[in-house]
């Protein structure tokens, strides 16, 4: 195997024959469904944003019709200076009248339109900062499980561009409201002021509607792909930041390029198909406002010439013609708005709708920092899907103060009841008590509080190195943090970055290494001054020497504090007041090391298999029971 | 420009206190309209490489508003018509067949104005689409190629921003901006000369509000120009306050800190809140006061337009010109705020993609840099010496000297932060080093190209990114030429094959987003079996058996010492089982080697690795034995 594995790397080249086996950016479907027109179920849920802010809405409505009017009223107030104050004979001030209601027509459509635009453009936004606050908290709120399946790229968008094209719509839809009064405005007004002439110019339009049945479900289609496209080179180009140093050190790059100028190839011609598609209808509307205003003249001319019509009702249907399709026009593109505002909408509902499982009861006990520190498992049943249970009927106690280490294979259950402790879950069966309190009747604020957790995956947030170790107890002092540094030996290489404690943490603590990460994690643990202390491996990156200094620190640190410790070696272990072992989901053992070793179960069996570390020996080695030798 | 951009990615990072934006907006107006301007001849010449859809766009612009200015025209035409002014005592057949005519003219002149505005609406979109294209297929190169040393100073969100968001300023620019100009500049131009030859006065009038108009837009351009920057590092902040929170779930959790996060996020969005209705004012002042100033002109026009007709030196039909024209103008005007916006958005877009683009590579090939040729397969660091370049005055590794010859292994271990996985990281070049060199058969790396020395130097990382596809891909990652065979032997040698059949579509089930559907070992043997597929001379892993328990990896080792004898290889771990066969052990602290030797020899020396072996060996072993 060896020998295959080792002939010649097939050359990485484009030999037409057969595609790589690599693709670049992941694209979900799903995300690109667009949403029908209108949903009244989304916009009711939309709106219920927008409430608090409708008496502003309501007067950017007022506004936009406004606004509307005067785009209405000017032609007619120029009709009325052509045909009233510039014929023979005409009174003097007639145009000085038109003027003076020409001036106050301009003031009130400045007013208007500058009061729709910042009340339009102002709501918009609180809109969509609410709506993103509403998600954000509620995320907070869901069930870890939830969150445990969501990928952190796929909420971003929900928070970002689902948000933004919510607000996008809000802004137009305003707007539409006074595109579509405007259209209806014209035809009412030219039908007042001359009705034969108006249903003439009028009888443009059913042809439009004709053309635009046949147009609609291809552009649609058409931009819709390019809009799919578009998220599909995104993702391309997230990956590639993301994954650039796997990218430099697999030496991807001319491959990964040639993928990513595919998809951006394709990204070119949709969106070139869709430019076609929409500016066919541009030399459409064109024509038929030629059509329209040739009518005017041919007709209306001919009627102003018998003297049976003013030439400014003319002049004003020019004017009016001109304006006639502008809304036409903008309102199709709101078509597509509202259809990307639908399915976003619908999206973002989804999200708020996910069920808060783990919530406070109304009369929630608040732990007090004064409670005992007990930790006890009543007979508990839990599973994340509650068909497979992972953990069977576990039940052990932690007394105040003592320190307890739980032992077990890989995927025995121990980080899960961990994270019971803190119920990041609800347990099925039976109960977890904390400080003789079942969790479930405590508040999840003062439950965390007295709870500090190390993870193994050392997760460090954007600013500096004391913030991060004050990490939410923001009222710890700067000696607090630098004694929780010391104690788990993280001061001396702190102290040597540029700034010390205030230096900035790059990206997710990018600019430290992965063990130094864990000892920030783990002096944050300790600033947190809560009662019970769990650390799930806290250790794993971490030499043994290392972690011997923190093991002694922990001592201290643990006098009068409750400690239930995940670790991998056996010096650690056999440190702790208690074992508890577990296998399968069952707690099989518990006792001391001596008391263990004398019950000759699989807490010694897996000692004198004569690995540095307990959790991870495979099953087949707890089955056979043979010890292998170290080396 | 590359200065600039370093720039405001320092300050975004920490933390988005107002001052560092401060700093960047004053950054702007300071730069004012040069700066700006040269970035806007960039993105012209860009368009200029697109000679005939340009033309076309910018030809069809000039033709279209011909066309659109000679509607007016008519229309005046055929009202003077219509009153019979053009016709005289003639017969009223002979004003109808005149007014026919017009008709005509305006019916042609409109269906060739909407001819003309398509080919100018679509190849001025296309040329924005190309330049996207073009844009986007350098950004993306340019990032792939940057070193480690950049990515490590830029978040990773504010790089899609530039990638995404700025990449879509400067691509709208050709249609939004440019050609919208000159549209605006055709029909103004043009029709002031109609006008003013038709009736100076009149035409003076009409053209007042447009010396307004360009004094508004050009300071509206600069304060549009800084707000820009500064709302999109604002919004950066919230962007990276969520996505942080979202990744780290599990800590916030822990320490019970939603109230604190959301404290964190309502600070973040506030402030980007305020700056999004103060964009808005600005914008609708700015429009709004355009308009106003279109308006206040077009009521000129009627007053002494009015007066002339009454006085008898102009005809209705010409003032209904004039007032058509201006109509004509009035949806340009409007827009006049979006194209302002447009330059605006161009500028400072511009200058952080060009900034981007334009950023030197740290590490790259040296000039006509010869291949790597493997000859004995001798891997050398001589007298290295290395600061990471955020932190120059405090060099992470000092007078790093070995030698590893094909076939032998070598040990690393030192404590957290010693430089071990700096170490690792020189080897492939990922940084360059400071001082002393590291050669390979007696090549400098530095004097090879990048290409054939990351194919012989692999590093399995500490934390691995594993990328959302199949197992299969992820496994061929580095050769996707490569025969199934290839990639099920390399997972059988990683001890990954006999899971990767267990599951429902084996070497097809996908994996997730940064790999979460499978756990730390499962992930750490994809990606040695992904560093297995390449034929690496040199081999190094990076603590990367951490989270696959002592037997898998006892397999994984034994799976691979049968052509262990082709290539160096180097492993970092803290468990001492794994490096204790090494035929060197490195042991590393402050970025110097304090004991090397082989595990023997190493114990003998009584120093830091025996302290280590004896933590690790059981003290009371003896209980065992005896
Ligand atoms: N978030 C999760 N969702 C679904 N299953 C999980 C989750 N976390 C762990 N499991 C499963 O629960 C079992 C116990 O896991 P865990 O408690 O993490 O074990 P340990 O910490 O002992 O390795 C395993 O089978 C694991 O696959
Ligand atoms: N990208 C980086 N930028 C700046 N400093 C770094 C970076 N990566 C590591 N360091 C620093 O260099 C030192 C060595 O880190 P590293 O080689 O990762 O240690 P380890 O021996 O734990 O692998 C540490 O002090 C760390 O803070
Ligand atoms: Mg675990
Ligand atoms: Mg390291």
């Amino acid at each position: 195997m060896a020998e295959e594995l080792e002939t010649e790397r097939s050359d990485i080249r484009d030999d037409g024959r057969r595609p790589p086996r690599a693709v670049v950016g992941s694209h979900r479907i799903e995300e690109e469904i667009f949403g029908k027109v209108f949903d009244k179920n989304i916009i009711k849920r939309i709106w219920a944003f927008v409430e608090p802010y409708q008496h502003k809405v309501w007067l950017a409505v007022a506004a936009v019709l406004a606004f509307t009017a005067m785009q209405l009223i000017i032609p007619l107030i120029i009709r009325y200076a052509i045909d009233h104050g510039m014929q023979q004979g005409a009174r003097d001030n007639v145009l000085l009248y038109a003027l003076a209601a020409f001036l106050i027509a301009i003031l009130i459509n400045f007013v208007a339109s500058y009061a729709q635009e910042t009340l339009v453009g102002n709501v918009a936004e609180d809109v969509l900062f609410d709506i993103r606050r509403a998600m954000f908290t509620h995320l907070q709120r869901v069930s870890l499980s939830f969150m445990d399946k969501t990928e952190v790229g796929r909420l971003m968008s929900r928070l970002q561009g689902d948000v933004n094209s919510m607000q996008e719509f809000l802004e137009t839809s305003v707007l539409s409201v006074g595109d579509i009064t405007l259209l209806i405005g014209i035809v009412a007004v030219m039908l007042y002021l001359d009705f034969g002439l108006g249903l003439l110019t009028l009888s443009a339009l059913p042809v439009l509607f004709v053309v635009r049945l046949f147009w609609l479900p291809k552009a649609r289609l058409s931009f819709m792909a390019a809009h799919e496209t578009n998220s599909i080179a995104s993702g391309a180009l997230a990956e590639a930041i993301h994954g650039v140093r796997a990218v430099q050190g697999m030496d991807r790059q001319s491959v990964n390029f040639m993928l990513f100028d595919d998809k951006a190839k394709a990204n070119l011609r949709t969106h070139l198909h869709a430019a076609r598609l929409a500016q066919v209808m541009v030399p459409i509307v064109d024509t038929l406002t030629g059509i329209a205003m040739a009518l005017v003249i041919v007709v209306g001319g001919a009627r102003v010439l018998n003297q049976a019509l003013d030439v400014g009702v003319m002049v004003a249907f020019l004017f009016y013609i001109q304006r006639f399709f502008d809304p036409i026009r903008s309102l199709t593109l709101q078509y597509s708005v509202m259809q990307r505002a639908m399915a976003s909408g619908q999206r973002l509902t989804d999200v708020l709708d996910v069920p808060v499982d783990i919530k406070d009861k109304p009369d929630a006990t608040v732990l007090s920092p004064d409670m005992d520190g007990s930790v006890e498992f009543r007979d508990v049943v839990f599973g994340y899907n509650p068909k497979h249970p992972v953990l069977k009927n576990v039940s052990f106690r932690v007394n105040p103060g003592e320190t307890v280490a739980l032992v077990g294979p890989t995927g025995s259950g121990k980080s899960s009841c961990m994270s019971l402790i803190h119920r990041f879950y609800d347990v099925q069966q039976g109960s977890v008590l904390v400080g003789g309190h079942d969790v479930r009747d405590l508040t999840q604020e003062s439950l965390g509080r007295q709870i500090a957790m190390v993870l193994q995956e050392p997760f460090l947030f954007t600013g500096s190195v004391l913030e991060n170790i004050r990490y939410h107890k923001t009222d710890a002092t700067r000696e607090q943090v630098i004694e929780a540094a010391q104690a788990v030996g993280a001061h001396e290489f702190i102290m040597r970055m540029p700034e010390g404690y205030d230096s900035l943490l790059g990206q997710r603590g990018g600019n430290l290494s992965l063990g130094q990460r864990q000892l920030i994690s783990f002096a944050r643990a300790l600033v947190a001054d809560a009662k019970i202390l769990v650390l799930d491996e806290a250790t794993a990156n971490i030499d043994s020497y290392t972690e011997m200094l923190i093991q002694k620190a922990l001592v201290k640190l643990l006098e009068g504090r409750t400690g239930l410790v995940i670790a991998h070696r056996l010096a650690t272990i056999r440190e702790a007041d208690r074992i508890i072992v577990l296998q399968n989901g069952e707690l099989i053992e518990s006792g001391n090391h001596t008391e263990l070793m004398r019950n000759e179960k699989l807490y010694s069996k897996l000692y004198n298999l004569n690995y540095a570390s307990f959790d991870d020996i495979p099953d087949e080695m707890i089955e056979g029971g043979e010890a292998p030798a170290l080396t | 420009m590359a200065i600039e951009l370093l720039d405001t990615t320092v300050t975004t990072v920490s933390s988005g206190s107002g001052v560092s934006s401060a700093a960047s907006i004053a950054h702007v107006k300071a730069a004012g309209w040069g700066k700006g301007l040269s970035i806007i001849t960039r993105i012209t010449v860009m368009a200029l490489r697109h000679p005939w859809q340009t033309s076309f766009a910018i030809g069809a612009t000039f033709i279209a508003s011909g066309f659109q200015l000679m509607i007016p025209q008519l229309l005046g035409r055929a009202i003077d018509q219509a009153q019979g002014i053009v016709a005289g005592d003639s017969s009223n057949t002979d004003a109808q067949d005149a007014l026919l005519v017009t008709a005509i003219l305006l019916l042609a002149a409109s269906i060739l104005r909407g001819l003309f505005t398509m080919v100018q609406n679509y190849f001025s979109e296309a040329v924005g689409h190309h330049i996207g294209y073009e844009l986007r297929l350098a950004c993306y190169e340019k990032i792939q190629r940057l070193s480690f040393s950049f990515h490590d100073s830029v978040h990773s969100g504010d790089l899609i921003t530039i990638g995404l968001l700025d990449l879509e300023g400067v691509r709208m620019y050709f249609s939004t901006a440019l050609v919208r100009m000159v549209l605006l500049s055709v029909l103004i131009g043009i029709g002031a000369y109609l006008l003013l030859s038709t009736d100076l006065l009149l035409g003076l009038l009409a053209l007042s509000f447009v010396p307004f108009v360009g004094w508004r837009s050009s300071v509206a351009q600069l304060r549009l120009r800084a707000t820009w920057l500064d709302l999109q590092e604002r919004l950066q902040v919230l962007t990276r306050v969520m996505e942080e929170n979202l990744g780290g779930i599990r800590v916030v959790r822990a320490f019970a800190a939603q109230d604190h996060e959301l404290t964190k996020f309502d600070a973040a969005s506030r402030n980007a809140l305020e700056l999004a209705h103060q964009r808005v004012g600005i914008r609708v002042a700015n429009t709004s006061a355009m308009n106003l100033s279109f308006f206040i002109s077009m009521g000129l026009v009627l007053w002494v337009g009015g007066s002339k007709v009454i006085a008898g030196e102009i005809t209705v039909g010409t003032l209904a010109s004039f007032l058509t024209f201006m109509t004509i103008l009035q949806m340009p005007v409007r827009q006049l705020g979006l194209m302002v916006n447009a330059f605006a958005r161009a500028s400072t877009c511009g200058a952080r993609l060009f900034g981007l683009l334009d950023m030197d590579i740290a590490v790259k090939d040296a000039p006509k840099a010869p291949e790597l040729t493997i000859t004995e397969g001798r891997l050398r660091f001589e007298n290295v010496g290395f600061a990471y370049p955020s932190a120059p005055e405090n060099p992470t590794l000092n007078g790093i000297s070995f030698e590893a010859n094909r076939g032998e292994t070598i040990g690393i271990v030192g404590p957290p932060g010693s430089g071990k996985s700096t170490i690792a990281h020189l080897i492939p070049r990922f940084y360059d080093v400071d001082t002393g060199r590291i050669t390979i058969d007696g090549q400098n790396i530095k004097d090879v190209s990048l290409k054939s020395l990351r194919r012989s130097v692999v590093v399995v990382q500490q934390d691995s990114f594993l990328f959302t596809t199949t197992i299969e891909n992820n496994i061929a990652y580095g050769d996707p030429w490569a025969n199934e065979n290839r990639i099920a032997k390399a997972s059988e040698s990683a001890q990954l094959h006999n899971y990767v059949l267990g599951l429902p579509s084996s070497y097809g089930t996908v994996v997730g987003e940064r790999g979460v559907s499978l756990s730390g070992g499962q992930r750490q043997r994809l990606s040695i079996a992904r560093a297995l597929m390449l034929k690496p001379a040199v081999m190094v892993f990076d603590d990367s058996t951490a989270a696959i328990d002592a037997a898998t990896e006892q397999r994984i080792r034994s799976a691979m010492r049968r052509y262990a004898s082709d290539r160096v290889t180097i492993v970092v771990a803290h468990r001492l089982s794994s490096l204790m066969h090494a035929d060197k052990i490195l042991f590393v602290e402050e970025g110097r080697i304090v004991e090397q030797g082989t595990h023997d020899q190493l114990l003998a020396l009584n120093g830091r690795y025996r302290a280590l072996y004896d933590l690790q060996i059981r003290p009371d072993d003896d209980i065992l034995t005896g």
